[in-house]
């Protein structure tokens, strides 16, 4: 099967927490192109804040780093890497649960992952201890033009 | 965010109006004790009505001022939860540990 990119973008920034409403507002301008309801948008907005606010607090401990996104439309798909060269998560499992945090003096509510994970329809995770972490998300753009489910899958069938 | 202290009823009100995220938040909450602890209210309600933006930060905000609430005895309200504030709260759990009231009935007087 033959893929399709039909549009990517990167973006480097500072791991400065004033850039978290930057990264989240840069990445929902790029979603637009696919044209998305403003609950999906808010969906990406808050899942990019989730994992921006990650590498800046726990990625590089408020110490400056780069965070690093690249996005990528695919058809009605946006597919969403964030990097940092952070200390990285020692156990994915843990972190992921809800209600976990390493920094609840700070008042984290350790629901971060859950969020992504509700909001987008993948989350993946890849961290090395003392390298740094990638979240990989993705979420597609349910076409509101046209109600009929039907009518998608039969497109998709004869295409 | 603004904030209004109605003195009858020891009512203290925070109209939040800032995009709720770790970066925001902390400015937003130096206020709140602030103010709290300044007026020493009855009844401390955060209205969310202008919030066009909140991510988890937001939980973390609300489950702090509710301790600092009731470590001095305060009661903690919220209310105006748009649709996207009141789905990252659901999430969380945290409507279970504090209601949600309407705005007009309390400031009505």
């Amino acid at each position: 099967m033959k893929e399709q990119v039909e549009n990517e973008m990167r973006l480097e920034f500072l791991s400065k927490s004033s850039n978290e409403a930057f990264a989240r507002l840069t990445v929902a301008a790029f979603a637009s192109q696919l044209d998305p309801t403003i609950e999906e948008l808010a969906d990406i907005k808050t899942a990019v804040s989730e994992a921006v606010t990650n590498c800046i607090i726990h990625g590089y401990e408020n110490r400056i780093g780069i965070v690093k996104i690249y996005a990528k439309l695919k058809e009605k798909e946006i597919i969403i890497e964030i990097s940092d060269n952070g200390k990285g998560i020692e156990n994915i499992e843990i972190a992921k649960e809800p209600l976990y945090t390493t920094k609840p003096n700070l008042e984290r509510s350790g629901m971060g992952f859950t969020i992504m994970e509700s909001f987008m329809d993948s989350v993946n995770i890849e961290s090395i201890v003392g390298l740094g972490t990638k979240i990989t998300m993705s979420k597609k753009i349910k076409s509101h033009e046209k109600k009929e489910s039907e009518e998608d899958t039969y497109t998709i069938l004869n295409t | 965010m603004e904030s209004k202290f109605y003195e009858k009823d020891k009512l203290l009100v925070f109209k939040i109006s800032e995009e709720i995220d770790d970066h925001s938040v902390q400015k937003i909450r130096r206020r709140a004790d602030y103010e709290i602890e300044r007026y020493m209210p009855k009844r401390v309600i955060f209205d969310f009505n202008s919030v066009t933006f909140m991510d988890s930060a937001g939980i973390g905000f609300l489950i702090g001022r509710y301790k600092f609430a009731n470590m001095l005895g305060v009661t903690l309200e919220i209310a105006n939860l748009t649709q996207s504030v009141k789905k990252i709260f659901e999430m969380s759990g945290v409507l279970k540990l504090i209601s949600v009231t309407s705005l007009q009935e309390s400031t009505a007087s």
